[in-house]
């Protein structure tokens, strides 16, 4: 496609890129999905039966760090959005790469931390709290993989010369780009909610 | 000029839709308020002297304050169209519709929601 060819796809009727549109859509209904998540959590949380209680299993410093990791990747997110908006596709691939393996770190804290949880007796089925919290951060640590897959996409696309002309390039990696921060700011709230936030007992 | 300096004016941005949006130098800045902040919410959760609402309000105000700085400043909704603004808030306010809603069935239903204070 020609550069012609790329910026008249981008008139349209809103004078807003439909795709950047879409994805804030898509981003506002997965409010409601992690809203109803976190809620749930909430109530549930403090109707421990059996098991242990979320005060008793949580490493807050191991957690800390996990969330000091995302927050981070978010910084070389935008600094990979920087980079090719300066048309500097090597840049692009080194901060795409920074915040996959950033993305990893946190993927492999969840999995350490899942383990632990569930060696010390929280599992799936062991109390509400139990339901609620794995398929809560399990979500999340979804839709992180899911960021991760894109973004190893991205450097592929990039390498492939598929990110040409620069400016079309900024659009996709500004996409992702908004998907990753989105699911950095849920766990700005997850981390304050569930893990800060004290609990009964 | 170094990396950092980079992109802070428009003969650098090869799209001028995104010529306004932050420098690297600016989105440093950012990701560093952000870790004192996150260090602060860490360091108030193990202080022994607050009650517990002084701890949730100043738990919640710095997680609303990390909240905004990541949605305006990395997802550039300061720089942006309003319109996407309004989506996005449009959804995070249906969200707590729907925590609202969710906390009404459990009083509507009968007892005291469990995990607030029950």
């Amino acid at each position: 496609m020609s550069t012609h060819e790329a910026t008249v796809e981008h008139h349209t009727s809103t004078g807003l890129d439909n795709t950047k549109l879409a994805m804030w859509a898509f981003l506002g209904s997965e409010c409601l999905f992690f809203g109803s998540l976190i809620s749930t959590y909430l109530l549930y949380r403090n109707r421990v039966v059996t098991g242990p209680t979320p005060h008793e299993i949580y490493d807050i410093p191991f957690t800390s760090v996990s969330s000091f990791v995302l927050l981070m990747s978010s910084l070389t997110m935008v600094l990979a959005l920087a980079a090719i908006q300066r048309g500097d596709h090597r840049g692009l691939r080194i901060w795409l790469l920074a915040t996959a393996f950033l993305g990893l770190s946190f993927i492999g804290g969840q999995v350490y931390e899942f383990s632990t949880f569930v060696e010390e007796g929280l599992k799936l089925s062991t109390s509400t709290f139990g339901s609620s919290f794995f398929v809560l951060t399990g979500f999340h640590g979804a839709h992180v993989t899911v960021g991760i897959l894109m973004l190893l996409a991205l450097v592929g696309f990039s390498w492939a010369g598929r990110l040409e002309p620069a400016s079309e390039g900024a659009r996709k990696v500004e996409l992702i780009g908004l998907y990753w921060h989105f699911v950095d700011i849920v766990w700005i709230v997850i981390f304050t909610v569930i893990y800060l936030v004290p609990t009964k007992g | 000029m170094t990396d950092l300096d980079a992109g802070t004016s428009m003969e650098h941005v090869v799209d001028p839709h995104m010529a306004d949006h932050p420098s690297p130098r600016k989105y440093v800045n950012v990701a560093i308020i952000l870790a004192i902040l996150t260090a602060i919410e860490v360091a108030a959760s193990y202080i022994t002297g607050l009650s517990e609402t002084t701890l949730i309000v100043t738990l919640m105000l710095l997680a609303l304050v990390k909240f905004a700085m990541v949605g305006l400043y990395f997802m550039h909704l300061k720089f942006d169209s309003r319109t996407f603004r309004r989506f996005f808030v449009t959804g995070i306010i249906l969200a707590l519709l729907v925590f609202g809603a969710v906390l009404w069935l459990f009083f509507a239903l009968g007892g005291p929601a469990p995990g607030l204070g029950a």
